[in-house]
């Protein structure tokens, strides 16, 4: 047999039919909702007097509107959310999910959070599956080797009604990390180098698969960040071989298979590994060890620099149009080139989103901030857990006062200030050090100005008013 | 969805370049829950800046073509962009080229796309001012009263889909058989995968 990727694995394993012109109809394991791409896909149905063909293989969770402040009140009634069309949002999606019967963890629920962060968390997302979601980060769920990609709403209609999708199938790409990571470094800093090294359409086409011994070693929630941002890198999934760490962190989760179905499900999972020899379409090779912990300094997720460096010159981009959009980022950062990135303040600190919120997260800043107290400058400093049994955990090891003494705030779950959809927002004109995923301009509310920087260089943010290189202060 | 055969009718007069899908309809709409009303925040940003903008004007409104210019349709992903567009009655965009993303969504809500050269979305610019442009889906061709016949390529598939009013919903669901035969073969290899949250159907 020939020697085939990961990707051709999973991928060949959910073809149903294949057409003349190379489009497949392709089965879907698992699909996961949340309020904002859904309605229309639900009402759709509704109009058509279609059915959801497999209820039981969809999951629903609101997040990017939940505000992240308390739900419940003292006597135990619900808070209304103020936005009316949030509000909206979130009724129509408890009425759909009732009347086509999806399993729904609701705002209230201990098991809600970010779609992205409940996925693997339930047990829901497992290895070797397709997992759809009408969300671009839906690639976070290649951290635990599953084929999982953004849709839009008619995609989510069309899986809602026939479990399947029509898809042409990608090319590969492999991205190779060589040697170890230092000390210090962790795998939030390790995607946003590489997507400074393949930039933001380095992927387009192609589904990354990272390989090499720094990816092996990683915990499964850290490939699951390096994962998440894959759709940074243009590429609309990222894959990492699932492994007996992979295994050992779904099992016992709710939707896990149990028993004998564990074991079988297990041996499955054991053959998804790239071939040797397996060809892929790309292949980049990074050093592992040349990697400090990385920001951006820009409106681009690919505008990364080490944080030991400076604000780069927009003339030194060999490329003309790289150039006037660097202009561009500086001109709405507020930076001047050559500024030492650790003299950048900050006056906003975000810690959480599907990219950083998980309980490793939470560790790694807490860490940090122990015995310490944020900077007088840093005026908004959140820290948002990515679902409610992250934010239980997190409660039972302390880490919540750990934050609070520090001076930030502790959250309940949700997608909060990785965009401007809830009231979670950066002020115009300020900055933030935020954990998310996107720079862009306006993203986190109009006229913030985002840095993207890992749990800990968050936290070391939060301690000096400004950008920190973390290996300082500990 | 509609079959779609031949456009006939007023044809926008829009012919600029870069048009994304922010200009077609901005963020502040997509908290919406529906597809239908979105024909009010189209080009919002246009109408608002612009008196003389041909979507306000009496002699456009109900038009089912738009001619635009190149990269029609770049930007987010978002699926509103084509409902808006439905939304005000629009069936066919004209331009010399599409964001590939945009061209989908328009396909999948019934919108037929038609790349032509600049050179001839300048005619049918100038056309468009005071009469009917007709698109023939069957022959491929855009045509005006005065003669101009400018041919097009598309998808067979799509060419087909549009043609009979097939959506990808309905067309998937005639492969029935086709997917419950592979559920059976999931439930008999691979058993734990076809459980999910385990509320039956
Ligand atoms: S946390 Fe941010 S990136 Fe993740 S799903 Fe929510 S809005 Fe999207």
């Amino acid at each position: 047999m020939t020697a085939r990727t990961l990707y051709e694995k999973i991928w060949d394993d959910h073809v149903i039919e294949r057409r003349d012109d190379g489009t497949c109809l392709v089965f879907i394991d698992r699909h996961l909702v949340h309020e904002v791409t859904s309605p229309q896909a639900f009402e759709a149905l509704r109009l058509a007097g279609r059915k959801v063909r497999r209820p039981e293989l969809t999951l629903a969770v609101p997040d990017h509107n939940v505000p992240t402040t308390p739900r419940l009140s003292e006597d135990g009634t619900r808070i209304p959310i103020e936005d009316p069309q949030s509000a909206q949002q979130l009724a129509a999606l408890e009425k759909n999910v009732e009347e086509f019967g999806i399993r729904y963890f609701g705002a209230t629920a201990r098991e809600q959070g970010i779609v992205h962060v409940v996925g693997p968390e339930q047990g829901f997302s497992l290895p070797g599956t397709t997992i759809v979601c009408g969300d671009s980060h839906t690639a976070c769920h290649g951290g635990i080797g599953a084929l999982a990609f953004g849709i839009g709403t008619s995609e989510v209609e069309h899986v809602l009604a026939t479990q399947t999708l029509l898809l042409k199938p990608s090319k590969t790409m492999e991205v190779r990390l060589e040697g170890a990571m230092s000390a210090g470094v962790t795998p939030k800093d390790l995607i946003l180098h590489i997507i400074g090294v393949i930039g933001t359409a380095g992927g387009t086409g192609h589904v990354i698969e990272y390989r090499g011994q720094v990816f092996e070693e990683m915990s499964v929630e850290g490939r699951l960040t390096v994962s998440n941002m894959s759709i940074e890198g243009g590429a609309r999934a990222g894959l990492i071989a699932s492994d007996e760490k992979t295994f050992a962190y779904l099992k016992g989760r709710q939707f896990a298979p149990q028993g004998a179905d564990w074991d079988a499900a297990v041996e499955y999972w054991r053959t998804l590994r790239t071939d040797e020899g397996a060809q892929f379409d790309k292949s980049v090779a990074i050093n592992a060890a040349d990697i400090a912990p990385t920001v951006t300094w820009g409106t681009s997720p690919e505008d990364t620099v080490a944080i030991t460096g400076s604000i780069p010159d927009p003339s030194s981009f060999a490329d003309p149009s790289k150039q006037a959009a660097a202009r561009a980022s500086l001109d709405y950062m507020g930076l001047t080139p050559g500024t030492p990135m650790r003299e950048v303040e900050v006056q906003n600190i975000f810690i959480g989103s599907c990219t950083n919120s998980r309980i490793e997260d939470l560790r790694a800043a807490a860490d940090v901030l122990r015995g310490r107290k944020k900077a007088d400058n840093v005026k908004w400093a959140i820290v948002v857990p990515g679902s409610g049994l992250v934010k239980e955990q997190a409660e039972a090891e302390g880490l919540d006062t750990v934050f609070t003494e520090a001076g930030l705030e502790w959250r309940e779950p949700g997608c909060s200030a990785c965009l401007g959809m809830n009231p979670d927002k950066v002020p115009a004109g300020e900055r933030c050090a935020s954990t998310s995923n996107r720079n862009f301009v306006g993203r986190q509310g109009p006229g913030s100005r985002t840095h993207l920087v890992s749990p800990a260089m968050a936290a070391a943010a939060a301690v000096t008013g400004r950008l920190t290189d973390v290996r300082e202060l500990t | 969805m509609d079959k779609l055969r031949e456009v006939e009718g007023r044809a926008i007069p829009f012919g600029r370049k870069n048009i994304d899908t922010d200009v077609i309809i901005p963020a502040r709409w997509l908290k919406t829950i529906s597809r239908e009303g979105l024909g009010e925040g189209a080009f919002e940003t246009v109408r608002a800046n612009e008196p003389d903008n041909p979507f306000d004007s009496e002699e456009f409104a109900g038009a089912p073509i738009l001619i635009a210019g190149d990269n029609f349709g770049c930007g987010s992903s978002r699926e509103h962009a084509a409902w808006a567009l439905l939304d005000l009655g629009i069936r066919a965009v004209i331009a010399p080229s599409f964001s590939d993303i945009f061209a989908g969504n328009a396909f999948k809500n019934g919108i037929l796309t038609v790349e032509l050269p600049q050179t001839a979305i300048d005619r049918l610019l100038e056309v468009a001012q005071a009469d009917q442009i007709s698109i023939d889906l069957d022959a491929q061709s855009v045509t005006t009263p005065f003669q101009d016949r400018f041919a097009f390529e598309i998808d067979a598939f799509r060419k087909d889909c549009l043609m009979e009013g097939l959506d990808e919903v309905g067309l998937t669901l005639s492969r029935d058989g086709a997917i419950s035969d592979f559920e059976t073969g999931i439930r008999n290899q691979k058993p734990w995968l076809a459980r999910g949250t385990g509320i039956a159907a």
